[in-house]
Formats: structure tokens, sequence, C-alpha cells
């Protein structure tokens, strides 16, 4: 066990899903990500586990099929970057509402619209507030590290089926293209369809079997109480994400006087401004969200008691920032610092915008 | 020991697989690592770099505004990364292409022919490993063995017969650094 590689962040993602026993993916290129399904087709799983690998004929067909194959109990999965999961929305949203496990993967560049193809996080609210429409989540996991893009392709669909809910790995450029060592996982043999019919087949749409009625996959309800109904199971099923499974990382939080906020690749960034700041004297600490959400409140409350100020450092012009500020209440400033358009902030800018915001401010 | 790289050039140099052998280099020598590249249009022919961080430690950022070392190898890139270079750092350049030499005064400044090196070699693509070798001898971060592995494990196995030659080109570069400007 425990194969350590020099690996992509991209490529890891597809290692990582043939070595969970994922049984299909479905996907259309685009850059920064293409490396997945690339490496996807390079590895050819159907030989060795069974798993499909197909390029679709678009971002909508994808997500589509996705959909379709996640009805039937299966492990599936997509992949794109913030224009393809704009176009994916629709079907996310549909599959939100049917109530279906499957993993979306969002290495995202910057935008709006065609945008750039450099590393961003502008998709925090798209992927965190919903994205499609109607009053849904999704699982959204942001890892900062190579290892961590192995690591969450697991415990993605762990919890999108222990919810039946989409999960999303929001990611970008920056953990997508680099390198870094990763210990592989073991291999997990795929689920046969026996153990499906036993775990799932109280909703699956695998063929009906004799020993039960009819299941039936939609998000369309008529019936306006009905759908209330729908609606009320699938906000208490948040609520209790909320309570079981917020995942979040402090750094250097014991002592410190100011916090540092940020997921992904800009905690890397922020890891190495703590390092800077404690050299010059200034006791500052990093407080990394690993769940977007559920999201991380009641470390960052807690905090909010404890620190001066805290400095939301994202690749957007201020989105989780405003979780943070609810999270935080109004007792202390909660300033941002980003940058945008696919321009990666240095730990230098962020130690400057941490004493001209808060130290100095 | 951290050592925190930026290798940059004109996109076919080699400048990614450079970093990408100097970064398995670093396994072999079971040290952290990471590599990031620029990507995208640079792959077809403009301007490529990639940032390599070699350590003991956990690596914190893998993107980075000071380098300990620079090695430039056109003058769009001497244009963007002299000045980031820490003082008291390392430059090293190829002064083929160059026209505005370095005019740091507080950082070491080296030289490397290596498009002359690998053309005399008789294979112009080893232009990088002549390179490599040279940052080794200003840098001594990983040992020639290490190399040699990071070369097993990153080309591919058909291509396993090249290894002979690309390490004569590393201590070509090795044998052929030249400093321009030594700062204490």
């Amino acid at each position: 066990m425990g194969e350590l590689r020099l690996m992509k962040g991209n490529e890891v993602i597809a290692e990582a899903a043939i070595r969970c026993g994922c049984d299909g993916y479905f996907g259309y290129p685009i850059t920064p990500q293409s490396e997945i399904m690339e490496t996807l087709m390079d590895r050819e799983p159907w030989n060795e586990t069974g798993m499909v690998v197909l390029q679709a004929e678009s971002e909508i067909a994808s997500i589509h099929m996705v959909h379709g194959a996640a009805g039937s109990g299966k492990k599936v999965m997509t992949s794109s970057s913030s224009p393809g999961i704009s176009l994916m929305a629709e079907g996310i949203s549909y599959i939100a509402g049917a109530e279906l496990p499957c993993l979306i993967v969002n290495v995202q560049r910057g935008g709006p619209g065609l945008g750039t193809i450099q590393p961003s996080q502008a998709d925090y609210f798209q992927s965190t507030k919903g994205g499609g429409h109607g009053d849904y989540r999704l699982i959204v996991l942001a890892p900062s590290s190579v290892q961590e893009m192995n690591d969450f392709v697991e415990t993605g669909f762990k919890l999108a089926f222990k919810y039946r809910n989409p999960a999303m790995i929001l990611t970008d450029g920056v953990i997508g293209q680099m390198m870094e060592k990763v210990v592989l996982a073991d291999y997990i043999p795929r689920v046969t369809d026996e153990e499906i019919d036993r775990r799932h087949g109280s909703w699956v749409t695998n063929g009906r079997k004799p020993n039960r009625g009819r299941n039936i996959i939609t998000s369309l309800e008529m019936d306006s109480l009905k759908m209330e109904h729908n609606n009320i199971r699938l906000q208490d099923k948040y609520a209790k994400m909320e309570e079981e499974d917020v995942l979040f990382e402090e750094v250097q939080c014991e002592d410190a006087e100011y916090l540092l906020v940020a997921f992904g690749s800009s905690a890397r960034i922020c890891q190495k401004a703590v390092d800077q700041c404690r050299e010059k004297g200034i006791k500052v600490g990093l407080l990394r969200p690993i769940t977007l959400f559920p999201f991380p409140k009641k470390p960052i409350a807690a905090l909010a008691k404890r620190v001066k100020g805290m400095l939301v450092v994202e690749m957007n012009a201020g989105q989780m920032v405003e979780d943070v500020q609810l999270a935080a209440g109004c007792n202390i400033p909660v300033k941002h610092f980003g940058r945008m358009g696919g321009i990666i902030p240095s730990p230098a800018e962020v130690v400057e915008a941490l004493e001209q915001k808060l130290i100095g401010g | 020991m951290t050592e925190e790289i930026i290798i940059a050039g004109f996109g076919g140099q080699g400048v990614l697989s450079m970093g990408k052998i100097l970064a398995y280099s670093g396994v072999m020598a079971n040290q952290e690592v990471s590599w990031f590249p620029s990507y995208g249009p640079e792959m077809r022919g403009g301007t490529a770099n990639v940032t390599v961080i070699l350590s003991d430690n956990r690596i914190s950022s893998p993107v980075l505004n000071e380098y300990d070392t620079a090695i430039i190898l056109n003058q769009q890139s001497m244009d963007k990364f002299e000045q980031h270079v820490k003082p008291g750092g390392v430059l090293i350049y190829d002064p083929n292409g160059i026209i505005h030499p370095p005019k740091r005064v507080d950082i070491n400044i080296y030289k490397i022919e290596g498009t002359l090196i690998a053309a005399e070699l008789g294979n112009v693509k080893t232009f990088n490993m002549v390179v490599l070798g040279a940052y080794l001898k200003a840098k001594p971060v990983v040992k020639m063995e290490s190399v040699e592995k990071g070369l097993e494990k990153s080309l591919p196995a058909r291509h396993h017969y090249l290894i002979p030659m690309n390490l004569q080109a590393v201590q070509k570069g090795f044998e052929s650094l030249e400093l321009v400007q030594g700062v204490s």
C-alpha cells in the first residue's frame, strides 16, 4: 500500500477515480483540467477495472450522462472548468432535485464568460449557493494539495452516497496543474450489481426486481404541497450535513491575534504569509475551510471571540468573505483581499494587505 | 534546506521538463517538492516558466514572488525575473539571445553557454540538461545519482536509451559554469 508518486493534481483525480472503484467518467475537455480525461484515456481503466470513460459531445451531454448513470446506483463523475460547469448547471440542479449521488470536479479558471485559462476562485458563489436553479446545495470540498486531490475523490463519493446528493471538488488551475508528491490510495473493487441492489434497492432504477415495487427517479412534482415536502426533506439533509460533515484546518491559531481565512490554493499562499508575518513578530493564524458547504461557521465564530480581525484571501472579488462575516458577527473587522482574472496573489501581497487593512487600519 | 527556483525561457527549450527532472531528483533524495508551471499558450511557443521548490520541510506556497535561484534563458524572462531574485541569491543565464545582461549588484551571477555546448554535443535538445548541470554546480541541492534516478523516473521506458547522453550533457554543464559576479 501507499504508492508514492510525483503527479499533477489533475492526473491524480483520474488515478484516484480508477482506484476508488469509480464506475464511469463522462466529460468534455477544457483547460486547465484536460489532463483528467487524458490520464483516464491513457490508463484505459475499462481493461483493468471495467470503468467506463467517455468523451461526450458537450458538457451538457456529460452531466446528463452522469444523471442517468447515477440513477442506476453507480459511482459516476464528471469534471470541467468554470465555463463548462455553467453549461452543466441545469443538469446539476436536476441531479440535486432527483437526490442522486455523483462527483463533479471544477478546476476553476478566471471569468466571467470565457474569461481566461489561468487559475481563479471566482466560482465560490456558484458552487456553494446553488449555481443552477432552485433551493439546493452541493457538498463542496476544496483541496489545497495534490494529496488532497487524491483523498477527496473517495471522500466526495462517500458523502455523495451518504446524502444521495451531488458532491463537488472545487479546485483551480494551481492545484490542477502543479506536481507534488502523493501517496496513492489502494484499489477498492467496483461495487457489484448485487451489492447495489442490497444497498440502494429502495431508489435505484436498474430494472424492477420481483421483490420490490417500481422505483421512479424524477425532480418533477406537480402537487405543490408534495413539492414543499420534497424541499423540506432536502433542507433537513443540508442541516444534517452542517451538523455532521464540516471539515476545516487550523494553522497556528492558538496564539493568533489576526486570522487569515482562505481555501484551496489561496490557503497555501496564506501559509507562507503566516510564516512571513511571524518572522516579523505579528501573530497570525490561518483557518482553512475544507468543506465550503457545509461551511465551518462554528470554528470561525469561536475564533472571532479571540482575534482582533480577520482577512479573507480569495482569488475573486470577495465571495467567501460574506460567509465569514456572517459567522464572525459584527464585533471584529472582517476584510477581504483578492486578485482576479487569473492573477495569483503572492505571499508578500497578503502580508501587505493584512498590515494595511487590519493592523494599520 | 529549502531551495526556491524559477526556470524561465521560451516554450520548447525544455524549461518545464528540466523542472520536472529536478523535482524528480528531489523526490529520489527524499525531499519535499513542488512544481508549478505556467500553462496554456506557452506550450505553443510563448514564454514558459516553472517554479520548483525543494525542501526538507512541508512546502507552503507553490507560488512565489521571490526566489533563491533564477535560471533565465531569454530576454523576456530576464526583464521579468531578475528583480525577483532574493538579495544574495543566484541568477544563472545563457547569454545567447540576451541583449541586456543582468544589472543587479547584490546577487551572485553565473553564465552558462548552454546553446553553444548543446550544439557542440551534437544534440540541441540536451540544452536543458546542460543548464541543469550548470545549476547543480552553483547549487548542489541534489546529488548526481539522484538526477540519474530522476531521469529514469521522469522519462518513459522507451526513451531510457537517451539517459547516458543526457547525463553527459549534465556533466558538461556542471564543468562549464562561469562566475560573472560573486557576492559574499
